[in-house]
């Protein structure tokens, strides 16, 4: 059984339509990347299946683990298993860190996890600070790994974790998401899968995607090895895959 | 003297106290003041550095002195309220803290109605001599078994030099009580008064607008508030701190939370002389669209060296740090809960450890009102 089905998903968001009839199967233990220009719908697509009610589902169903969730509210989502890495998180005044982080824990036994977790992310001086309130751009997207690191989804929905990170922390991310991912397991063993925005590929680097995906116009077109997607926008942009579209 | 209070105050009534920070067991407490309707229990004190007298008994033992307090910072043909406590029989305490004595524990006081529809009329005096030290916590609530009331509370405080006075007040009152303190406070050079107020279940009207004259050089004055308006009920309070003395400083900070009742949050600044600092901070959160809240800010300056500024904001609750936190599991209810919590965060206050657990127990109860 696939751990995530979309069948048929439009999309609206404030009247506008954004997707129009998409189609993702992602398999237990699956790592996918999503490619697409600016502005095409790729976080809203992670909002839709996260479940925000602004991302008005017009059409479709979004089955998880053989379950309808298309009409469960987000925190039901998430602890059936899904879990986010936003791209621009909001940041909560009187909210800190560490409380956020003692709740999203409180269903493991572990206790340490906050410490090891937080260390791992080099994170561990903003546990006392107000949630993504005045975090640099690099520390509110290690706060997000962090944060899904605790929550340990089956399904992580990553968006652009590499943008605007450094070289050095973009291996600290890139490592914890490889964690987050189970790719130090073996195959069989893996059970956590994911799906990963990215603009710049970097982080294809760190880990091994089994497919990628294009969004263009509101539809999943092109899929395929990722690396080679990825190569294929690199040496001819978006324009092409949109050319190559209208001929399909 | 803890025999005392718990001979006269029974055990239904004693929770509701303890949750507005007054604790009959007397721990961690220098000093108590009870007044049950009009009945004064104590009062007692445990050290000599700090007098603490019902204010009839204080009329009679210092006529002179306290003809020279009384009356002064707050007019008693102000209204109508300040009217009817000038006529009624005097209730309250009065307070004097020794020059140079710095008082560790809380002195603290309940104003207890526990009868349907009675009046309290209370007037309170607190002299801080020079160099002396005091906070105090002040619970005032109503019985569970009671509906109807009015509470009128006129106070006059006077912080002479070098003093510090933090003054916390809790409020629980049900739900038709009317609520009308008259608060009036003088601040000498290098003295500091601090306020805050924190209530968070509502009644009729509660309606408070303290004036403090920030009479000395180099004095200063702060004003917190924590409030959730629930449906029903109506909210009119804010501070009006003139400042009168050179490189004195004013700060009035205002957080309400409006779950479906009104709130206006008045600040005023009045800056007098040179080198004054003052800052107005209202911010206000609507949960939904049942209530309202107006902030009314006003900066006044008389002098061309003076710093004040101002910020207001108003909005409902943020949709997006909901939902963020829906997304890590937590129910809409706990998140919203989280949130309205993070916004009355207590912190802002600058409480001594001893009041500041009452307080976050207060802000914690707000759990149940969703
Ligand atoms: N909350 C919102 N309110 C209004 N418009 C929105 C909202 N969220 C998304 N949109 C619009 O929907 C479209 C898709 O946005 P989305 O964020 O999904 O794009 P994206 O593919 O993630 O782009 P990027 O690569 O720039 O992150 C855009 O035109 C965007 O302006
Ligand atoms: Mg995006």
């Amino acid at each position: 059984m696939p751990i995530l089905e979309i069948r048929n998903l439009f999309i609206e968001v404030e009247g506008k339509p954004i997707l129009k009839g998409i189609n993702l199967t992602v398999a237990e233990g699956e790592t996918i990347i999503l490619f697409g220009p600016n502005g095409v719908g790729k976080s809203s697509l992670f909002m839709a299946i996260m479940g925000f009610p602004k991302y008005k589902i017009k059409k479709g169903q979004i089955i998880f683990k053989g379950t309808d969730i298309t009409h469960l509210p987000a925190s039901d989502r998430a602890r059936m298993g899904i879990g986010m890495s936003f791209q621009r998180p909001p940041s909560i005044k009187g909210i800190k860190l560490n409380g956020l982080s003692e709740i999203i824990n409180s269903d493991k036994d572990n206790g340490d996890r906050i410490d090891y977790y937080s260390k791992m992310l080099k994170l561990d001086q903003h546990l006392k600070r107000d949630i993504n309130l005045g975090f640099s751009g690099g520390e509110v997207k290690r706060s997000e790994i962090f944060q899904l690191l605790l929550q340990n989804p089956l399904l992580s929905l990553i968006d652009e974790p590499e943008s605007g990170v450094d070289v050095e922390n973009i291996s600290i991310l890139g490592k914890a998401i490889k964690r987050l991912l189970h790719k130090e397991d073996r195959l069989t063993k893996r059970r956590n899968s994911g799906i990963i925005i990215t603009h710049t590929g970097l982080i294809l680097n760190y880990l091994n995607a089994d497919m990628g995906y294009m969004l263009i116009d509101g539809c999943l077109t092109c899929s395929g090895n990722a690396r080679e997607i990825f190569e294929l926008i690199q040496k001819q942009g978006y324009r092409e895959c949109q050319n190559c579209l209208k001929k399909k | 003297m803890s025999e005392l209070l718990k001979k006269e105050i029974k055990k239904r009534d004693r929770a509701k106290m303890l949750n507005v920070g007054f604790d009959v067991e007397e721990k961690q407490r220098s000093a108590s003041y009870t007044l049950l309707n009009d009945q004064e229990i104590g009062p007692r004190t445990s050290s000599r550095a700090i007098e603490l007298l019902s204010i009839g008994r204080a009329l009679e033992k210092y006529p002179e002195f306290m003809k020279k307090f009384l009356w002064k910072l707050v007019k008693g043909n102000k209204d109508e309220y300040t009217q009817s406590v000038v006529n009624a029989r005097p209730v309250g305490y009065f307070i004097r803290v020794k020059p140079g004595h710095k008082a560790i524990l809380p002195l603290q006081s309940c104003f207890y109605i526990k009868a349907e529809r009675f009046k309290q009329e209370v007037h309170n005096l607190i002299v801080m001599e020079e160099g002396s030290s005091l906070n105090v916590i002040n619970g005032c609530a109503s019985a569970d078994y009671v509906n109807a009331g009015v509470h009128i509370g006129v106070t006059e405080i006077y912080i002479k030099k070098n003093a510090y006075l933090s003054y916390t007040m809790i409020h629980d009152w049900s739900e038709e009580v009317e609520v009308r303190p008259r608060t009036g406070i003088f601040v000498d050079d290098h003295a500091t008064f601090v306020s805050n107020y924190i209530s968070i279940k509502g009644s009729k009207i509660t309606q408070s607008y303290p004036t403090c004259h920030l009479k000395g050089k180099d004095s200063s004055g702060v004003f917190n508030s924590l409030i959730y308006a629930p449906e029903n009920s109506v909210y009119d309070i804010g501070a009006r701190v003139i400042l009168d003395g050179r490189d004195s400083r004013a700060e009035v900070v205002s957080r309400s939370i409006s779950g479906g009742g009104q709130v206006i949050a008045r600040g005023e600044l009045i800056g007098n002389k040179k080198s004054i600092r003052a800052h107005l901070e209202c911010s206000g959160m609507l949960l939904n669209n049942k209530g309202s809240i107006t902030a009314i800010p006003i900066l006044e300056a008389h002098h061309p060296e003076v710093d004040m500024s101002h910020e207001a904001s108003v909005g409902k609750i943020a949709e997006e740090e909901i939902y963020y936190l829906m997304s890590r599991g937590i129910s809409e209810e706990e998140a919203i809960s989280l949130i309205v919590r993070g916004f009355l965060d207590t912190k802002i206050l600058g409480l001594p450890p001893a009041i500041e657990k009452e307080v976050e127990k207060t802000i914690n109860m707000l759990d149940h009102s969703f």
